[in-house]
């Protein structure tokens, strides 16, 4: 596609950042209310950053996560990812973001209740036309990467909850995207399976992902490479960093 | 698009919720069944009691001889009435409206003997256009009484199914049954034609057996049970110079009271009574028994029609509603697939060829069962008067097809609305979707 290689061939006049946010903002109308979730925020990760999100309640994160990971576009501000301009990409484009480019990790897992682990896993892969043999292969890997290959033909109701995230996380990484998003990923699981969780993305940032994970756990937070902080839907610019 | 991409997760989803899938297709197979069976017992009882309704003839009127009740010019009341054969054609040039016209005599208790056996029945002399007015309609094999035989006042017989079934059968089937044809009729038909019975004596040579026909009603018992000769030969044989009955039809049904009144004049000038005398003639409307008649029917096809109608409204609405369920419960899963990089039209087109799938194997899975079952009620060869009534159940392929068109769209339209609406909105929406 041309307009792929002009981007392409722009690439090194452009920023080492693989997301760069400018004076996003985001609305939510219910009714005839409107709220701001998004005030206008500035946000850029550099390609191979292990960085943690935090704030109070309510203050955006879950939004802003959602516009990163292309699940939600922004009411206005420009967003680019990977060179890319998403704000300008139709449906089907962001489709496929999310499915080669994007893993999303959730705090409710989101995995598909009637589907096995195996299925889960699968559901990307189909999207992305992997062939059956190759599509075995890299389940069945992936699986027992996140440690769960004694649980392949278990439903997500046959697990518990930190196995349920490693199914997800094993989905999250089903097609070998660059960039690896989790919206309070232990945040409905004990300390001990967080724990493993965390490590698992400690793990995947040493294999050379991006990791941006949100958080209300000062001790992840502290594990990651750089804080990031909102507030009110704005940049907390009081002492970003910890 | 990619379809191989589609098929694959369509296949495998289909095969995840065998249950849901399973319940849609019963509720549907469900609402053609009972919609198919209704209308197809309402058909069959419809044609049924139509058929039966008419067995003694359509659009005719019996007229029989009766007294005087006024009195009319100078002529007292109480005096009898008696009908000639002239009396047909009279009648006939008379009234110009009238399509046929036909005398009849009666005699009963005679002795009718082929071989060894011997009944004693009802014998009727009466005109080869019985077999238009009354359903004198011969079996193959055989005919009906014609003018030759009427001119050369012929000795032939046309037998009543069930006397010659008496006559012809050493195992006559049940003789109140009037209802179910006999398994034998046709084998007794080809065998009596062209034999010869005794009539009081009387060598006459049987020309056709009546086939089965439903009869209701009757002014001098059931046709099935007669022996019927040509009028002229009756006349000759017996030397009866009364008929007991007129039975005349007019060209246009619609205009029977009309002619029913020309009847009175015509016959009244003739035989010097009031036309207005009710008493002089004994008249029977059948054709306006057959209006109510099917009025009624028209009556109880109405009442199923609304019935079917509204039982395929609420299926309708059932199987809507199943598929706007489920696909309420399945707007998550639409939101994860759309997250981890579902393309709308992948979506869409699963789950549109799911409802299809779904819709119509449920419509023609229940459009089987319907006429599996009904062609069994037909097999079952139960001697019933009841059955007879309610005659075979009929279902009509081209309602089952309306009915599961009908279901079929709108069970579509239910399970692709939703999934487009879950479809358009972001992902984010679907997912947080409870
Ligand atoms: N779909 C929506 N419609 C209306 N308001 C919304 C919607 N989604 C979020 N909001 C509002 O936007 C604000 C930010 O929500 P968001 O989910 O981003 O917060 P958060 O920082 O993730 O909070 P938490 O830590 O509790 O998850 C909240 O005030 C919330 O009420
Ligand atoms: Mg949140």
């Amino acid at each position: 596609m041309s307009n792929e290689m002009l981007l392409a061939a722009q690439k090194p006049v452009l920023t080492d950042n693989v997301i760069s946010m400018n004076n996003v903002r985001k609305a939510y109308t219910t009714g005839k209310v409107t709220f701001e979730a998004l005030k206008g925020v500035d946000f850029h990760a550099r390609r191979g950053e292990f960085l943690a999100i935090v704030g109070p309640s309510g203050s955006g994160k879950s939004t802003m996560m959602n516009i990163i990971g292309c699940l939600d576009i922004p009411t206005s501000g420009d967003y680019v990812l990977d060179d890319q301009v998403v704000n300008k990409l139709n449906s089907n484009q962001l489709a496929d973001i999310r499915n080669r480019k994007i893993g999303f990790v959730f705090q409710a897992f989101n995995l598909l209740p009637y589907a096995t682990a195996y299925e889960n896993v699968e559901v990307p892969l189909l999207f992305a036309r992997v062939n059956a043999r190759q599509r075995k292969e890299r389940i069945m890997a992936l699986l027992s990467r996140v440690g769960l290959a004694d649980k392949v033909a278990n439903k997500p109701t046959e697990m518990s909850g930190g196995e349920m995230q490693r199914v997800a996380i094993a989905r999250a990484l089903a097609n070998e995207p660059d960039i690896i998003l989790a919206d309070e990923p232990t945040g409905n699981l004990d300390t001990k399976s967080g724990g493993g969780i965390v490590q698992l993305f400690h793990e995947l940032w040493q294999s050379g992902k991006t990791i941006i994970i949100i958080t209300h756990d000062m001790n992840i937070a502290r594990q990651s490479g750089r804080v990031f902080k909102l507030k009110d839907g704005l940049v907390d610019t009081n002492g970003n960093g910890i | 698009m990619q379809w191989s991409t589609i098929y694959n997760v369509f296949v495998r989803d289909f095969r995840k919720q065998k249950k849901r899938i399973t319940l849609t297709i019963i509720a549907l197979c469900w609402g053609t069944i009972s919609i198919m069976l209704l209308l197809g017992f309402g058909e069959g009882l419809h044609r049924q009691l139509s058929v039966n309704g008419k067995g003694m003839g359509e659009g005719i009127s019996v007229l029989w001889p009766g007294q005087t009740s006024l009195p009319w010019k100078g002529l007292g009341k109480g005096r009898p009435i008696r009908f000639v054969p002239e009396d047909v054609d009279y009648l006939k040039n008379k009234i110009p409206e009238l399509k046929e016209v036909g005398g009849e005599y009666h005699r009963w208790g005679v002795s009718i003997k082929y071989g060894d056996k011997v009944v004693s029945e009802h014998i009727n002399g009466l005109s080869p256009n019985y077999q238009d007015m009354r359903n004198h309609i011969p079996a193959a094999g055989g005919r009906m009484i014609n003018d030759l035989d009427m001119q050369y006042k012929r000795r032939v017989v046309f037998l009543g199914n069930k006397l010659a079934e008496r006559l012809f059968s050493d195992t006559p089937a049940d003789n109140d049954n009037w209802f179910q044809e006999s398994p034998l009729s046709k084998e007794v038909a080809q065998k009596a034609v062209g034999k010869e019975i005794l009539i009081n004596g009387m060598p006459f040579t049987v020309v056709g057996v009546q086939i089965h026909k439903m009869q209701m009603n009757s002014y001098s018992g059931m046709d099935a049970d007669k022996a019927s000769i040509p009028a002229t030969t009756f006349e000759a044989v017996f030397g009866d110079p009364w008929l007991d009955n007129i039975i005349y039809m007019p060209n246009d049904v619609r205009r029977m009271k009309e002619v029913e009144r020309k009847v009175f004049e015509v016959l009244g000038q003739k035989y010097k009574f009031d036309p207005k005398d009710q008493r002089a003639l004994g008249i029977w409307d059948v054709a306006a028994n057959q209006k109510e008649m099917d009025n009624m029917l028209f009556g109880i096809k109405l009442f199923l029609g609304i019935i079917g109608g509204l039982t395929l409204l609420i299926a309708a609405v059932g199987v809507a509603n199943i598929m706007y369920v489920s696909i309420k419960e399945r707007t998550r899963e639409i939101g994860i697939k759309m997250a981890v990089g579902a393309r709308r039209g992948y979506i869409l087109t699963q789950f549109l060829l799911e409802a299809i799938l779904i819709t119509f194997a449920g419509g023609f899975l229940g459009m089987f069962i319907s006429i599996a079952l009904t062609e069994g009620f037909k097999r079952v060869n139960i001697q019933s008067e009841v059955l007879a009534f309610m005659g075979r159940p009929t279902i009509s392929i081209e309602i089952g097809l309306v009915v599961v068109a009908i279901l079929g769209v709108m069970g579509i339209m239910a399970g692709l609305f939703p999934a487009m609406k879950a479809a358009s909105v972001s992902p984010v929406e679907s997912l947080r979707y409870e």
